[in-house]
């Protein structure tokens, strides 16, 4: 009760003074005619009735289908993977980790892991996905799988008219509905995107320099002592 | 000013038309043809204005807010009241499981009834009107005042609090306006002497120099015009009145209920309503089919009818974009506290204005007199604690 009071008596502080010391007169200024107001906000509406006719500016609208606006660089709708190359299926960056499977709040990512592997773009040898479905009627487009993937595979599109008239197959994607080229990625988020090759090749190059030194190791391994055997593990 | 056969008989041109028609037919049965046709020319007419009208407001009112309005069937969206009606006529009629299911059908059909029986007595035209009553403006007041009956036999009949508050609202509202509407014709009635519309447009068809004397013209005509405009808007539940079908806090009001084409009745008899209510004042303030100035006379008379009318629709459909909704106990002050108090001293200056005679005198006095008390009501008494903003009491 204590509480409730408290809570009230507030407003009856401010409400008070300005009922009785300036009684209605707080909104209207002291020398306005009756229906001045009126009269004012009626050429108001007429400026904007007659000037929308004048000035494209004050028509805001952009009917869709006919007219576009570039979508913003920061836009995201549904998931896709990324493959380098030409080959979707030889150049995708996913290796089945399954990560982005189990983080995926909705749980809408169903992936298969292969048996055998293939290289990666470092040519490391990797598993990679024999399924790797997205269920967009469940996905809720959080981003989650982009953030906690290792290998830069997955990324937000910005492609929304994906209207279909199949309510459970239509809006079920495998792999190869899901495949988007790197250049299609730098296409809708060029920052993003450079930064993400940035990175890989940084990662690439030091591979390939650790890679050289090995080599270079191994051949200087292989020049000092006269007689090695020959072949090596590959 | 002289005019030209041609013109004269563009003026004329539904009479001839008419008269052709029913040339075709035995004597006998001339005049009731002749009805008949008048009839359904009333009847093709004006909902065709109220698909134009729809359309056109929509498109307005996107106007007034920076939007486009309607621009996808047809042209220029001009075909949307098509789509409409075809909406209207396909969907399902819905009535609810306990209403009065024969009230609740009757309800749309009268008030409709009701509305086109009020464009009997409008002179549209020279000559151009269907009945002409001695107490034409009567008969429009007891058929705009039935429509009443139809809202609350709607919000009754469904069965539904939505609807019945807002029928109890719409009677509220439409009695309460309906006597300032009618005491600020009164006047009008006074000057001219008659009830009749077509002779109190002809006693405004004349003009001084180029203007014409409509009663618009002078103090009591505008202050009379000025109290039946605000009352028209809330006769018509236009906005700011709209209060009987204020949807955030009654849905649809008296016509919650309806789907279909029973609501496009209502929808109908909505903005026939606001035809008919706009050619009053036309024949009583504005004149009527006369033209605005003398040299326009040539310009066939229910081009000026009609026109003046679509100006009264446009001002409708422009207070609609302007002005938010009123609180039912500000509605109630308004017309108690200062539209029936002002348009009974409109009808005291209007008798002044008739036995002062002619001369400058009598516009010095009535205007004076007008413009005073509106000055002191608008100052004083609008702003003194019954009209101010709400006081709110908190429990303590």
């Amino acid at each position: 009760m204590n509480i409730e009071r408290a809570a009230l008596a507030p407003p009856l502080k401010i409400q008070q003074p300005r009922t009785t010391n300036h009684g209605s007169r707080t909104t209207i200024s002291e020398d306005a005619l009756l229906g001045e107001g009126i009269l004012k906000g009626m050429a108001e509406t007429a400026k904007n009735f007659f000037l929308s006719y004048v000035s494209k500016e004050r028509l805001t609208t952009v009917e869709y289908p006919e007219q576009r606006i570039p979508t913003v660089e920061a836009a995201r709708v549904f998931p896709f993977l990324v493959y380098d190359g030409v080959d979707w299926e030889a150049g995708l960056r996913c290796v089945a980790c399954q990560i982005c499977e189990k983080e995926c709040p909705p749980k809408c990512i169903y992936i298969d892991k292969s048996k055998d592997k293939k290289p990666d773009y470092v040519g490391k040898q990797q598993f990679y996905p024999t399924r790797f479905d997205i269920d967009i009627s469940v996905c809720m487009s959080c981003q989650i799988c982009v953030e906690v993937c290792p290998f830069e595979a997955i990324k937000m599109d910005t492609e929304f008219e994906l209207a279909t008239d199949d309510r459970f197959g239509g809006l079920l994607y495998d792999r190869k509905q899901l495949a988007r080229s790197n250049e299609y990625y730098h296409s809708i988020h060029p920052t993003e995107a450079s930064e993400v090759d940035a990175r890989l090749g940084e990662e690439k190059a030091k591979v390939e320099a650790k890679a050289r030194a090995a080599a270079e190791a191994a051949a200087a391994k292989a020049a000092a002592p006269p007689a090695p055997p020959a072949g090596g593990g590959s | 000013m002289a005019t030209s056969p041609l013109f004269t008989d563009l003026d004329q041109i539904f009479i001839i038309l008419r008269n052709w028609l029913v040339g075709f037919l035995p004597a006998a049965l001339r005049p009731a043809t002749g009805i008949v046709l008048e009839v359904i020319a009333i009847v093709c007419v004006f909902p065709g204005l109220f698909a134009l009208t729809t359309v056109f407001e929509r498109k307005g009112l996107g106007r007034i807010q920076n939007r486009l309005g309607p621009n996808r069937v047809g042209p220029y969206g001009l075909f949307q009241p098509i789509a409409d009606g075809i909406k209207a006529i396909i969907k399902e009629d819905i009535v609810p499981f306990s209403a009065n299911a024969v009230v609740h059908f009757l309800a749309p059909l009268s008030l409709v009834v009701a509305v086109f029986m009020e464009f009997a007595v409008l002179p549209m035209g020279r000559n151009m009107v269907l009945v002409d009553l001695d107490a034409g403006l009567l008969f429009f007041f007891s058929m705009s005042v039935s429509t009443e009956l139809s809202v609350f036999m709607a919000g009754w009949s469904s069965r539904n609090k939505y609807s019945l508050l807002g029928a109890m609202r719409a009677v509220a509202q439409m009695i309460s306006y309906e006597v300032v509407l009618l005491l600020s014709s009164v006047s009008v009635v006074m000057i001219a002497g008659s009830l009749s519309l077509p002779k109190i447009v002809d006693a405004q068809n004349s003009y001084t120099g180029i203007f014409p004397h409509w009663y618009i013209f002078t103090p009591w005509g505008l202050a009379g015009f000025v109290m039946y405009a605000i009352a028209a808007t809330a006769e018509t539940n236009r906005s700011p009145f709209d209060l009987p079908e204020g949807e955030s806090e009654l849905v649809a009001g008296y016509h919650t209920e309806y789907s279909g084409f029973k609501f496009a009745l209502f929808f109908l008899g909505e903005y026939l309503a606001m035809f008919s209510i706009s050619g009053l004042g036309t024949t009583l303030f504005l004149g009527g089919w006369s033209a605005p100035f003398s040299f326009l006379t040539f310009v066939p008379s229910w081009i000026w009818f009609f026109s003046k009318v679509m100006m009264s629709i446009f001002v409708f459909i422009w207070m609609r974009g302007t002005l938010p909704r009123l609180r039912q106990d500000q509605l109630m002050n308004f017309a108690w506290k200062f539209c029936l108090p002002y348009t009974l001293l409109n009808l005291i200056v209007t008798a002044l204005w008739h036995f002062m005679g002619e001369g400058w005198m009598r516009w010095v006095v009535c205007t004076a007199i007008l413009v005073a008390v509106y000055v002191f009501m608008g100052r004083v008494e609008m702003r003194s604690e019954h009209f101010g903003p709400r006081r709110y009491r908190y429990a303590e």
